[in-house]
């Protein structure tokens, strides 16, 4: 009986700790600027102020459609090279794959301050300085480690036998991939996407160093700079901070399964 | 007749085994190859650079065609023991003190979840989903929110008037207070002195273990560095005067944040390992009698020590590059809150100080390699051996 | 006769062509300055109806964000045609010096303008005797802003040099006032500093630490850390979380007496607090500063290699013209750079800061960039906090030295 009061008891106070600032971002925003003080902050707005919305909505909407740009194009092409390369690793043997691996997936924990300098002068020389078709190549090139983790440890659950049907059957390397281990690959997809998708969506450091042209801006860096302004009247940030935010939650909160076994994959093994 | 080709080809499958692996390393390669410039060969120059003097000279750093001259490691030598880079000092302890308390808070966190959850309450799914939203948001819009939340006139410290108290008087991100001060000359002594020890625990787990080879080599190291560390550690004196360091309040609101933001992960990290446990072995511990606490203390907990330490390193290694959290919650000229992945930011690309920037990037990198690297190489020694 | 009359065409028409072509203006003055910008633009478009005037901002306090874009700009080789910077320092010693802007003195020669700024405003923008940028507005950085009702209900008067200030400080505190002085965040503690550094060395001093004369171990210099934490211990604990409007409106609302802020203080509370300058807010040169005009200046340059270079000089015509900066000065809340513009048309709080700036000594501030380059600027954060963390004057002093040394100053 205690162990269950404990355990209720335990469970409502997280969920108080997990959504007290939720409630805030919802009432900040919704308050007119002059009804935002520091000592009413827990209250309810007396009026709800939408514009904070509409007006968000406006600042944000070429920040908004940069990012979708942005996210949906690396997260697609780097999901599919990290298909074939897990598929590579999983399924094929060359000399120095054993040492490939591991050096791959290096680079997925490498701090990007490492490699900074270096990036920024080789997008400005390559032309792509301004535009965000840069940080849609960075995004591709660095998150090749992720994906091809994530497919590969996907992939090598698939038994060597069917494979090994496959080459009786006559068919090579490309045939094996596009007849056996593409059609199965979907959850693979689903996983990478959703967590590219979350990843790419969310990242500022590259966004804000190598993207110099404010038109292209994705949306953390037009947050960012919202936030950090002088005098700033709070209910527009929170506005901004949720309508940033959606995206990735609705994935999460839709599907949330695969977001999970995402997160689960650069971990633990089985 | 054999033309030239038949030797590459036979050379080529002698290597490749077959047509379709040699494949395979083709359709791989354009990815290494990126891999290799975008990654190894990007860290190479940054160090190069950080072996410049770019930055130094203003006539030089931003113009079209810069001189830079050659200086070794004097970047890195200012960095640790020259004057002016207080700062950076004092964010090395401002990273060692964010990633202890952000991976304990949310290992205990994480922990304390999963096992309620694991109990299959009510509504399980529902707090699932409630413990684990805040993991798909950016650091950047948590960071804006929580600013607001930390704010020390409202927020958080208006919550207990809610129920009659008084108001909190923290400063939260704006605190400028610092405890547990030590003296930065102080530092070698105690680095050498708790590696020593460290090594010390290693070597007698090894010899417990029956790896001796191991263990002679750990104990060996340990009484190398100990001995160091009460005789030249002692006199060593990177500075000319005392620089006391210390744990900077104002990080409490950010590892509130952070761990708001991460636990999350460990949860469904432990979630996951506490399904793993066969309900048989729970059972029987508790037919021989065993006590709720001590089966979680005997048996459960021992057989989560992998993902503990996997979780330890994988949040350990976002709490070494942390920026953008900090960047949106204290902004970037907070110095209290200062890291050095901020401080990189800044170093280059405000102060135009190009090359020492640069060094501040590869020391980043060695602090997240010492952590990723014996990592990474005990996972796969691992899964050779499968 | 006719090819006289078709040369003339040809030569006018193409004259109207050169005016065509696209302008860009960089700046950080988004929100409550834009209606200044956009005014300048809108007179520059009736001279020059063929251009397209692009007005690029970036928004983010204090232009941090633009000025990190124009770097990446810059650097990838694809200046603004124009951008907003600080006079002095902040352009020399970054761009200037890396050799990426334009000559301009020959522009100030031609339009006369070497009598119409004074002289202590173009040696701060001068970089060996030529002349960079064009100076559009001025503000001024030593101001003590105060309530008149509010001083003379507590019996005091605005001190004229920092001890007196100590001294009224007590006054206060034993009259129940805890921090006589309000303080905004990191930004604000510099600007507080180098009033305090002006009224403690008198701006030849002053002057001088900027130009390496003197150097910043000198006891002179070292002592105005001394003052400076005096000058803290009367101001709020609560500081660092405070926007330099919230540091206002302490004193507009009686928690503290003073607080020492530019002149775009009276921007804010004429404009958005609504108040009458002299009445509802008093002004006073920064302790110790009477007779010196600590200046800060927004101007424009000519970078190297833009694409519509006539369209820029234009411009810089339109901006260092008397017109142009009467246009602009009075919605921004800052006065003319030029010593000839008309004071019907600024308030009351502006027309004496007019008369200051054309009598007064000029001096540059630090924080705003007419003093010193970015590279010390950006560092001398640290040195704040090396001073704010151990109080310790000398090691401040040494820090400052230290940086001052590294960059050069005064090259």
């Amino acid at each position: 009986m205690m162990g269950r009061l404990v355990q209720y008891g335990v469970l409502f106070t997280a969920t108080l700790f997990f959504l007290l600032p939720v409630y805030l971002v919802i009432v900040t925003a919704l308050k007119e600027p002059a009804a935002i003080t520091l000592k009413d902050t827990w209250q309810l707005p007396q009026r709800w102020h939408w514009e904070s919305f509409t007006q968000a909505w406006t600042a944000f909407l070429p920040k908004l459609q940069n990012s979708f740009v942005l996210t949906i194009s690396a997260t697609l092409l780097s999901a599919l090279l990290g298909s074939l390369n897990g598929y590579v690793l999983a399924k094929w043997r060359f000399p120095g794959a054993n040492i490939v691996f591991p050096l791959m997936l290096f680079g997925m924990f490498i701090p990007y301050q490492a490699v900074l300098i270096p990036l920024f002068q080789f997008i400005r020389e390559i032309g792509l300085g301004g535009s965000l078709w840069g940080l849609v190549l960075v995004h591709v090139v660095y998150g090749l480690p992720i994906t091809t983790l994530i497919f590969r440890n996907y992939y090598a659950e698939i038994p060597d036998e069917m494979i090994e049907a496959g080459r009786i059957d006559g068919a090579g390397f490309f045939g094996i991939y596009s007849r056996i281990v593409f059609p199965l690959s979907l959850p693979g997809f689903v996983v990478v996407i959703i967590w590219q998708f979350t990843q790419i969506w969310n990242e500022f450091l590259f966004a804000v160093t190598l993207v110099s042209s404010p038109a292209n801006q994705p949306i953390t860096v037009a947050l960012a700079q919202l936030a950090g302004g002088e005098a700033v009247k709070w209910n527009l940030p929170m506005a901004g901070a949720l309508l940033a935010a959606l995206p990735t939650l609705l994935v999460y909160i839709f599907l949330g399964r695969y977001f999970i076994r995402g997160l689960l994959a650069g971990s633990v093994k089985g | 007749m054999r033309t030239l080709a038949a030797p590459i080809r036979e050379v080529k499958m002698r290597w490749f085994k077959n047509k379709d692996n040699l494949y395979g390393f083709l359709v791989i390669l354009p990815s290494l190859v990126l891999l290799g410039v975008f990654v190894y060969g990007f860290i190479f120059q940054t160090f190069s650079i950080s072996l410049t003097d770019w930055g130094k000279d203003p006539a030089q750093a931003l113009s079209a065609n810069p001189q830079i001259r050659f200086i070794g490691f004097e970047n890195y030598r200012e960095l640790f023991t020259g004057f002016i880079d207080a700062r950076f000092r004092q964010d090395l302890f401002n990273t060692f003190f964010f990633t202890l308390f952000f991976i304990l808070g949310c290992l205990g966190v994480g922990l304390g979840l999963a096992i309620v959850l694991d109990r299959s309450p009510r509504g399980e799914g529902f707090f699932r989903t409630i413990f684990l939203f805040p993991m798909s948001l950016s650091f950047i819009v948590t960071g804006t929110i929580w600013r607001w939340m930390l704010q020390p006139q409202g927020g958080v410290n208006q919550l207990p008037t809610l129920v009659g108290l008084p108001e909190g008087k923290f400063a939260w991100l704006t605190s400028r207070e610092q405890i547990w001060q030590i003296s930065w000359n102080d530092v070698p002594f105690i680095t050498a002195l708790v590696v020593g020890l460290v090594l010390v625990f290693i070597a007698l787990g090894a010899f417990r273990g029956g790896e001796r080879r191991r263990g002679y080599i750990a104990a060996g190291s340990a009484a190398l560095l100990l001995l160091w560390a009460f005789t030249l550690g002692r006199t060593l004196q990177p500075l000319p005067f005392d620089e006391p360091h210390g744990f900077n309040l104002a990080f409490i609101g950010i590892i509130l944040a952070a761990v708001w933001q991460m636990s999350g992960y460990t949860m469904a990290l432990y979630l996951a390992g506490l399904r793993g446990i066969p309900e048989e072995l729970r059972e029987a511990a508790r037919v021989d009698g065993a006590s709720e606490w001590q089966l979680y203390r005997r048996i459960i907990f021992p057989l989560l020590a992998p993902i503990t330490l996997s979780a330890m390193i994988i949040l350990g290694h976002i709490s070494l590059k942390i920026f953008d959290l900090i960047f949106a919650m204290a902004g970037a000229d907070n110095a209290p809150t200062d890291v050095p992945a901020l401080l990189m930011y800044l170093t280059t690309f405000r102060a135009n100080q190009i090359a020492k920037g640069a060094a501040i990037g590869m020391i980043l990198l060695l602090l997240v390699a010492a952590v990723i690297v014996p990592y990474l190489y005990r996972q796969l020694k691992s899964e050779v051996r499968r | 006769m006719r090819k006289l009359w078709l040369t003339l065409i040809l030569a006018l028409g193409s004259l109207a062509m050169a005016q065509s072509g696209k302008l860009e203006i960089f700046s950080w003055w988004a929100g409550d300055e834009g209606p200044a910008l956009q005014a300048l633009i809108d007179l520059y478009k009736k001279r020059y109806p063929n251009v397209e005037v692009i007005n690029a901002t970036v928004t983010g306090g204090a232009g941090v964000n633009a000025k990190a874009v124009l770097k990446t700009r810059m650097l990838g080789g694809d200046p603004p045609d124009s951008f907003q910077v600080h006079a002095g320092q902040e352009l020399i010693g970054t761009w200037v010096v890396a050799d990426r802007m334009e000559d301009l003195t020959p522009l100030f020669n031609q339009e006369g303008w070497m009598t119409k700024f004074p002289k202590g405003l173009i040696d701060l923008i001068s970089y060996k005797g030529k002349i960079y940028s064009v100076p559009v507005n001025i503000h001024r950085s030593n101001v003590m802003w105060y309530v008149p009702a509010k001083l003379r209900e507590w019996g005091v008067q605005p001190p004229k040099t920092w001890a007196e200030f100590l001294t009224v400080c007590q006054t206060l505190k034993s009259k129940g006032l805890e921090a006589p002085l309000a303080l905004g965040e990191n930004w604000t503690q510099q600007h507080l500093w180098e009033s305090v550094a002006l009224g403690v060395l008198g701006a030849t001093d002053y002057a001088n630490l900027w130009t390496g004369k003197l150097r910043f171990t000198d006891p002179k210099a070292v002592a105005v850390w001394n003052t400076f934490g005096r000058v803290l211990d009367c101001a709020n604990k609560d500081a660092a979380g405070l926007s330099w409007q919230q540091a206002v409106d302490r004193v507009l609302e009686g928690q503290a007496a003073f607080n020492i802020m530019g002149d775009w203080a009276a921007g804010y509370m004429t404009t958005t607090k609504g108040l009458k300058p002299g009445e509802g807010f008093g002004w006073a040169p920064a302790p110790g500063t009477a007779g010196v005009f600590m200046m800060l200046s927004d101007a424009f340059g000519l970078p190297k290699g833009v694409k519509n270079r006539t369209n820029v000089l234009n411009w810089l015509r339109l901006i260092g013209s008397k017109e142009g900066q009467d246009t602009f000065n009075p919605l921004k809340g800052s006065i003319a750079a030029r010593t000839d513009s008309d004071p019907s048309k600024y308030n009351a709080y502006l027309q004496s800061a007019m008369r200051d700036w054309k009598s007064n000594r000029i001096v540059g501030s630090l924080v705003h960039g007419a003093v010193a380059p970015e590279s010390f600027m950006s560092q001398f954060g640290t040195v704040m906090e090396i001073y704010l963390s151990s109080r310790n004057a000398q090691a401040a002093a040494n820090a400052a030295q230290a940086i001052a040394n590294q960059v050069r100053l005064g090259q």
